[in-house]
């Protein structure tokens, strides 16, 4: 045997650690990938948190990009991310949609009035079955829909400057989402 | 002291395989209403099938998750209620949480290596394996072709006197 195929253990060793490495450092492993990427946003029909007597189906979300905020006062991210949430919805005009998933509606309505609404609807789904659909299994998710009601994003876990200028950012331009001087000022006219 | 190895392999054995006995015991009980025996049996066929989104490697069966819980509520909804056939089932999770929900992937493009990896593993590990036993047979005589042959002849006329 020659001396150099001595080092092939050593080389298989460094093979499967490296693997390994990237297995577990991707940071994937808490996101898995939506099954609704490219496909369009389920059917639903969810009372409005606010005004009970008044219902949202995915209808109302065709015509325009949207984005679909899913969070509960249960969920310390969602308050983390709740600031970005309120710079989005000044500095764009896109369509804010809030799931308030697995949640008690009284409280969902306080937290709102302390921290402040970025939402144009909150879609009460307090038993989790909307979430279902959107394969959600955690809270904060987000999803961004184009006009046509498709799903172009999902980001699972927080909305923070990071994701906003790496991820959503660019994709609100590629929607044709009007980006006000606050947010981007090379961006007005 | 021969049987030392023995010991710690049953022992081995024994503290690998305890806990998932008693993971199999701990699975979750819910109180749901079914028809007959036959779409119970189904019922826990299929949570034991899929894998919770949230917990990576436990089943929904084996989950506290309130995901798990939530999702065992519409596998018995789409059992008992709606009637769905098992595998409108596996569709319908899978259509809302992906091939992560499956624990036997589909074969496909996304995931062909992860059917063809151990393969492969395996057959270069059976390479390495033969490898390693011609370089030890031809080192071990340390002899060439010709002396080899020589060695045959010797050994050949040599009669035995064992006897």
């Amino acid at each position: 045997m020659s001396r150099a195929s001595l080092y092939i253990p050593l080389g298989v060793f460094v093979l499967i650690m490296s693997l390994g490495y990237i297995g577990f450092d991707l940071g994937a492993r808490n996101e898995l990938p939506s099954a609704l990427i490219n496909k369009p946003f389920p059917e639903f029909n969810a009372r409005l948190l606010e005004n009970p007597e008044k219902t949202i189906t995915r209808a109302d979300l065709l015509g325009r990009p949207a984005m679909v905020n899913v969070w509960a006062t249960w969920c310390p991210t969602c308050l983390s991310e709740h600031e970005e949430l309120m710079r989005i919805a000044r500095g764009t005009d896109i369509v804010i949609v809030g799931v308030n998933y697995k949640d008690r509606p009284t409280k969902a309505l306080q937290w709102l009035a302390q921290y402040g609404n970025p939402y144009d609807w909150v879609l009460d789904d307090r038993d989790g079955l909307l979430g279902i659909e959107m394969g959600v299994y955690g809270a904060p998710e987000t999803f961004l829909l184009n006009a046509a009601g498709e799903v172009v994003y999902k980001r699972v876990g927080d909305i923070n400057p990071r994701i906003w200028r790496d991820e959503l950012e660019p994709r609100f331009r590629q929607l044709g989402v009007t980006l006000s001087a606050t947010s981007e000022s090379q961006n007005s006219p | 002291m021969i049987r030392y190895p023995l010991r710690k392999l049953s022992s081995w054995l024994l503290l690998t395989l305890l806990p998932a006995t008693v993971a199999l015991g701990a699975s979750q009980i819910d109180t749901f209403q079914f028809a007959d025996d036959v779409e119970k049996r189904r019922y826990r066929a299929l949570i034991e099938e899929f894998r919770c989104p949230k917990c990576l490697n436990t089943n929904l069966a084996g989950s506290d998750a309130p995901i798990a819980q939530d999702l065992r509520k519409t596998v018995h909804r789409l059992v008992a209620i709606e009637g769905m056939s098992d595998q409108e089932v596996r569709d319908y999770l899978q259509a809302r949480y992906g091939d992560f929900v499956l624990y036997d992937p589909p074969f496909n493009i996304r995931t062909w290596y992860i059917w063809l990896v151990p393969i492969g593993l395996g057959l270069l590990a059976l390479f390495v394996l033969y490898r390693l036993q011609r370089s030890a047979r031809v080192e071990h005589s340390g002899l060439d072709a010709e002396q080899q042959k020589r060695l045959q002849k010797i050994v050949a006329a040599k009669p035995d006197t064992r006897n």
